[in-house]
């Protein structure tokens, strides 16, 4: 059978997202209930977490969560490493044993800063010098893959049900000032730990649920602008979407959510001349970026999380806050199992996304 | 001695039991197939003449007349066929060059029908058109590489001009001259009730057209007929024309016989004079020139308009699209060797080219291997025949699609491509005034109407179908087509996969 990223497989989702906006750091334990809630909406062949704040001892080094299949493609890819990074600290990520997890490939950890020569030698700046690393990695090292590759955050995923995979990396034992959670219903069974979800870019997560039926012309279009699909999969798209919009275009927040999933045509005939300038040129310039198809998705990144539903709501998706929380996840019931007296829960319409970030003190960190 | 070897090409049969004797088809024939002899009382007919338009046929009250393809026939050859034996005879007798009309006829590959759609199942939902929002909309024209905010998230790009289109289709390149002036009106009309564009093609732009100007393309082509500064700013867009599908590599056609006062005023070239066009803009020998005649338009139209490259499907069309997009073109369209023509050298025109479908494929994956395709519109034409043709453009990279045959057919063409004779019975491709009066613009637009705007139903039928409701999602997403009867190369080529792989 072929593994992810040499087909495309389509999957139905769970997904969960708690932050503290106050930055406060809380233990894992009540994501994996909240996602364990869900676990009718996941068949045992994915879950994963993104959790932020995790590493505030090395909150300046990329932290490099790494799956090998075997001993000879680490040894490679730590060549590449040495040569292209500084490695501060590297040993691998603990783990204990669950009865439902199998299979498990060599998980490693590094937390590295790139060689400051070879960034200034290329032009770049260190978050693309690392991304480029990263597709690198994933592309041309057979039996390794980058789960994640951010700053003071990390992806802990594998084959399983979500509750299972929390267990097995011991995620009550970090602390975070947000937690997103997926567990995953792929319509086949490739097991391969790479393809779990969250799919995370630097400090981008994206859990999703749905299936986007823009995949290639969304595909299609941020290849153009040197990211390669090497997963096929929705999250990675998406992923690659915000990057590009947000990071690399330095487009606002908000108007890059305006892009992904954009009002109606007939609806931005109806703002006022100013707006409808925006919205119109935003569409037309960014046609190819409009993510099409059902789809719920979390996307974190170090400011914080933010929730979007497709435009017509073809997904559900919930949202409550409490004090200085925010939730979401697919289910409400998924929500009041850890917070039963919510301030406010709502659904939020389709198209119109729930922004929660952190709130000041916190020197305006990069997205 | 002038010898004809050549036989009818059809055989008009009347049912004389069925026959009134109202003389219409007499009437009817611009070719005088049909003659009535009143001291007999018998209708006479010339086969000789008869082109198969359909028009005494489709008209007879009775249904009394049939059209048949003439049933002698030469010893069965492979080789030397019927229409290779023909031509010979036609070119021996006169010296001249073979003409024809309409687009490339011969049974090559035609890949739309090669190319299945996918469909929601399951997985992701369908969206259901009749209930909920399903948007066609396009906007053509050049797009910045990127959007710019100020600190405070204000937009600070000037975006260049476009023109919007509510269905992803416009009516083709079609000039006055090659076509009459009430099938012009009729396409203006029906582009203005549709929010969609015409094209004036290279016969320049009547005077009483200059008020459909929201809804004109008009074209610059090497012939520069009726080109003047107030033509170039009469449209939305201009078109500059460097070939066209159905004649690659040489110029527009059109003979004397169809240049009537009207259209010599438009076009500014003298009366009953053939009206061709050279093979080549003779400002243009290389990309800069085109560079330079692209921003000569740009600047007596203030900036304010598009300015699109046509080309037509070559070897090389996606280096040429490439660089033309580099010459500053704001939209490329690219015309298939089917496309459509009024009159064109024969061998030309079935010879030279390559199919739209493969050429749009290789263009849209070159520019995106350049990274310049979102900062272009890339349209198509030559062989769109319906709706499902333009969902499998769009899919495999086009913005948008134009129609002229399929425009045509909707105001009465019936495909006997004789378009060069200038007789046609229809009032589409003749200057006659007799016959253009045949066609009443205030019907035949409404017929255009209705053409697309059931089309446009049907893009949106399929859109949904695949879980898609706004059409930006669908060009360029070629996980949408499914390859059958094709080739490891062709499927590479069109970069699809084959039907259940």
């Amino acid at each position: 059978m072929l593994k992810e990223g040499e087909f495309r497989i389509p999957s139905g989702c769970a997904i969960s997202g708690i932050i503290d906006k106050k930055g406060k750091r809380f233990s894992g334990e009540e994501i994996i209930k909240s996602i364990a809630l869900m676990h009718e909406r996941s068949n045992g062949l994915g879950g994963g977490f993104a959790a932020y704040g995790i590493y505030p001892q090395y909150k300046e080094l990329y932290a490099f969560h790494i799956f090998y299949d075997n001993l000879s493609v680490k040894s490679q890819v730590e060549d590449f490493l040495t040569k292209h990074f500084e490695i501060e600290s590297a040993g691998n990520i603990p783990t204990k044993s669950v009865p439902n997890i199998k299979d498990q490939p060599l998980i490693w950890r590094y937390f590295v800063s790139p060689k400051i020569y070879m960034s200034k030698e290329e032009v770049m700046d260190e978050d693309e010098f690392t991304s480029r690393r990263v597709i690198r990695i994933n592309t041309e090292y057979k039996g390794a893959y980058v789960l994640s590759s951010g700053k003071n955050m990390g992806a802990f995923k594998g084959v399983g049900y979500p509750e299972d995979i929390g267990e097995f990396f011991m995620l009550d034992r970090y602390e975070a000032y947000m937690w997103t959670a997926h567990g995953r219903f792929p319509t086949n069974t490739p097991g391969w730990w790479g393809g779990a979800h969250p799919f995370t870019m630097l400090n981008w997560s994206v859990v999703h649920n749905g299936e986007i039926s823009s995949y290639d012309a969304n595909r299609r279009f941020v290849e153009m602008f040197g990211y390669k699909c090497t997963l096929q999969t929705d999250t990675e798209v998406i992923t690659y979407l915000f990057d590009l919009l947000v990071r690399k275009h330095k487009m606002p927040l908000e108007k890059a959510l305006k892009a992904v999933a954009a009002p109606f045509w007939d609806d931005i005939e109806r703002e006022s001349k100013e707006v409808q300038n925006e919205l119109k040129s935003i569409r037309t310039v960014y046609a190819s970026a409009l993510i099409n198809g059902p789809f719920s998705i979390v996307l974190g990144c170090a400011k914080g999380m933010i929730a979007l539903n497709d435009r017509i709501k073809l997904r559900s998706l919930v949202a409550a806050e409490k004090g200085d929380r925010t939730y979401i996840a697919s289910e409400e019931s998924a929500i009041k199992i850890i917070c039963d007296n919510p301030d406010k829960i709502w659904s939020p319409k389709g198209g119109e996304a729930v922004i929660a970030l952190l709130e000041g003190g916190n020197n305006e960190p990069k997205f | 001695m002038n010898l004809n070897f050549n036989s009818p090409l059809f055989e008009v049969i009347r049912d004389e039991k069925k026959c009134v004797k109202c003389k219409l088809c007499v009437v009817q024939c611009s070719n005088k197939v049909h003659l009535y002899d009143e001291k007999k009382d018998i209708f006479k007919v010339d086969d000789m003449k008869c082109v198969n338009c359909h028009r005494c046929a489709v008209l007879c009250p009775t249904k009394a007349l049939v059209i048949k393809k003439y049933p002698l026939e030469y010893r069965e050859n492979a080789m030397w066929t019927d229409s290779t034996i023909k031509e010979i005879y036609k070119q021996s007798q006169t010296g001249g060059v073979l003409l024809s009309s309409m687009g490339n006829p011969n049974p090559f590959p035609v890949y739309w029908d090669k190319m299945l759609l996918n469909a929601s199942q399951v997985t992701n939902p369908s969206i259901d058109p009749l209930r909920e929002p399903m948007e066609t909309k396009v906007m053509i024209g050049r797009k910045p590489e990127k959007l710019e905010f100020d600190s405070k998230g204000k937009l600070t790009t000037k975006m260049y001009p476009q023109v919007e289109l509510s269905v992803p289709v416009m009516f083709a390149a079609m000039s006055y001259g090659a076509i009459s002036k009430n099938a012009h009106e009729a396409l203006a009309r029906a582009a203005d009730d549709l929010g969609i564009c015409y094209n004036t093609g290279e016969g320049g732009l009547n005077k009483d057209f200059y008020k459909y100007g929201k809804n004109t393309v008009v074209q610059v082509a090497s012939g520069r007929f009726g080109v003047h500064k107030e033509y170039l700013n009469a449209g939305v867009a201009i078109e500059i024309k460097i070939g066209q599908g159905a004649k690659p590599g040489i110029g527009g056609h059109l003979p004397g016989r169809k240049v009537g006062e009207d259209v010599s005023y438009t076009r500014m070239i003298p009366a009953g004079s053939d009206a061709i066009s050279p093979a080549l803009h003779h400002d243009i020998y290389s990309i800069e020139d085109l560079r330079q005649l692209i921003f000569s338009l740009k600047e007596v139209t203030r900036y304010e308009k598009p300015i699109f490259v046509k080309i037509a499907a070559v070897h090389n069309a996606a280096a040429i699209a490439s660089g033309a997009v580099r010459a500053g073109s704001d939209a490329i369209v690219v015309d298939g060797f089917r496309g459509g023509t009024g009159a064109a050298p024969t061998r030309v025109r079935d010879n030279v080219g390559i199919p739209i479908e493969l050429a749009l494929a290789s263009i849209d994956q070159r520019l995106r291997e350049e990274g310049i395709r979102n900062q272009v519109s890339l349209l198509i034409s030559g062989s769109v025949r319906n709706s499902a043709d333009i969902v499998k453009a769009i899919a495999l990279g086009a913005d948008a699609v134009c129609i002229g045959t399929a425009a045509l057919i909707a105001l009465g063409c019936h495909m006997c491509r004789t378009c060069v004779a200038g007789k046609c019975n229809w009032g589409i491709a003749t200057q006659d005034p007799e016959l253009v009066k045949r066609l009443d613009p205030e019907v035949m637009y409404k017929r255009l109407v209705n053409l697309v705007s059931a089309w446009n139903h049907e893009i949106q039928e399929l859109l949904g179908g695949m879980g898609i409701n706004a059409v930006d999602s669908l060009r360029g997403n070629r996980l949408m087509l499914a390859g059958i009867d094709l080739n490891e190369k062709e499927l590479k080529i069109l970069g699809i996969k084959y039907a259940g792989e």
